[in-house]
């Protein structure tokens, strides 16, 4: 599963390691994501985010 | 007004503001500096500005060395206002000057100035020659805002550091050996607690980054300059990054009729039977900004408010709101108070704590007046949880 860069702080969302502090199970995909998931770092929405390049 | 030579050719140029007493909510009773940098070369660079109404401090100490509107570029590394508050008035006066930024710093200087000044992005690992010296530029994002850099001048071994390893303190000492270790390290401490405590993941980051550096000077962006202690600022950096903390307890209430009061003290009795330091944290004599720094290295908060109006009181509300922003991790916490009929203050509290992803033990909570024995018994309670 592909892995997504925060445009503004650099917070790279790691699919494998989801965001367990915020309820996100380990293994959810970026487009999984509740709709009002924000970055954990600096709080932005998903829209904010981009593929990481490989 | 004179400048403060760092080295050969680099001079601190910046302003101090001795009466700045409040900073966005941060009690800087201190007062604070705001530090600019001035690099002669074949090029000639400024490393950020000051607040605006410094401007002609600093403008006085750059001509006593240069004429200012001979400087080639502006380095911007963070866009907040007390460091490129000046660049509309100092663009006026050296208006060949380039400005060299971070994307976001870019993006961040566009949306408060509206110029089309010269911008040039940078990225991390891009060298900007300024003759015999170079500034490496190292994106050091939300430490603390998105657009945050830092410059590194290998020549001389200087880390212009801009907020990073800061302190609101306003001296006529430049450097660390010159001033008190004990009060420079407090006030770093404050401002890392009230500032930089959110991007804890982000600073180890730049501190792994930092160590691949030669480093004989941290240039901070507030405050004093770092040389002789640079070991002792990184060490706390990285126990303050790492929520290193120490068996202390803080006790931090509001009361109306000192029921609540009465029910901390039996709280502190606990930790200090307990063997922890404990701090008894009364919301109207200590200031939220003053509290973090005594959470930064807590391991326990404990916080109480007595029922008003159906609700905490809104000075613990600010404590908490603010607390919860600034997102200190691995803590252990405890709500309490006194009330009268509703009592929903005390759960109110215990829902903010667990949202802070805190360990929270159960809560206290007394109506009316706590009496000799029910303070005895919160007293033995805790104590059984420690």
């Amino acid at each position: 599963m592909k892995k997504y860069v925060c445009s503004v702080c650099g917070y790279i969302y790691d699919p494998q390691a989801g965001d367990p502090d915020n309820g996100v199970k380990p293994g959810t995909a970026f487009k999984d994501l509740p709709a009002d998931w924000v970055c954990p770092v600096c709080g932005v929405e998903k829209d904010s985010f981009e593929p990481q390049e490989d | 007004m004179q400048p403060v030579r760092i080295a050969e050719n680099i001079y601190w140029v910046g302003g101090i503001d001795w009466d700045l007493r409040n900073f966005h909510g941060y009690l800087t009773q201190r007062g604070s500096t705001y530090n600019a940098y001035l690099v002669i070369d074949e090029k000639i660079a400024l490393l950020d500005t000051v607040k605006h109404y410094l401007f002609d401090e600093m403008i006085e100490r750059i001509s006593s060395i240069v004429d200012p509107s001979k400087i080639d570029y502006i380095v911007s590394n963070h866009v907040e206002m007390d460091h490129s508050g000046s660049l509309p008035m100092l663009k006026k006066i050296a208006p060949k000057a380039g400005i060299i930024t971070s994307p976001n710093g870019q993006k961040g200087l566009e949306r408060h100035f509206k110029e089309g000044w010269d911008y040039r992005a940078v990225k991390s690992g891009e060298v900007l020659a300024l003759g015999k010296r170079n500034l490496h530029f190292v994106l050091t994002p939300m430490v603390h805002w998105p657009d945050n850099m830092v410059s590194y001048m290998p020549e001389e071994k200087i880390l212009f550091s801009n907020d990073a390893f800061g302190q609101h303190i306003a001296t006529s000492e430049r450097f660390d050996h010159e001033y008190h270790l004990e009060i420079i390290i407090e006030e770093a401490k404050k401002y890392y607690a009230n500032i930089v405590l959110p991007y804890s993941e982000q600073v180890k980051k730049a501190l792994a980054a930092a160590s691949e550096l030669d480093i004989a000077t941290i240039a901070p962006s507030h405050g004093i300059i770092w040389q002789k202690n640079i070991a002792d600022i990184i060490a706390n950096y990285r126990t303050w990054s790492n929520n290193g903390t120490q068996k202390k307890a803080l006790i931090v209430y509001d009361t109306m009729w000192k029921s609540t009061e009465k029910i901390a003290h039996a709280i502190q009795s606990a930790f200090e039977l307990g063997g922890y330091n404990t701090r008894m944290l009364n919301l109207q004599h200590n200031h939220i900004s003053d509290i973090m720094t005594e959470v930064i290295d807590a391991e326990f908060i404990c916080v109480g408010s007595p029922t008003l109006n159906n609700n905490m009181m809104p000075n613990v509300a600010a404590f908490l709101t603010y607390l919860k922003g600034l997102a200190p991790k691995g803590r252990k916490a405890l709500a309490f108070g006194s009330y009268g009929w509703g009592g929903q203050s005390i759960g109110q509290i215990d829902e903010v704590l667990k949202s802070c992803g805190f360990e929270v033990l159960d809560g206290i909570k007394v109506n009316y007046v706590p009496g000799s024995d029910e303070l005895k018994n919160i007293t033995e309670k805790i104590g059984e949880m420690l």
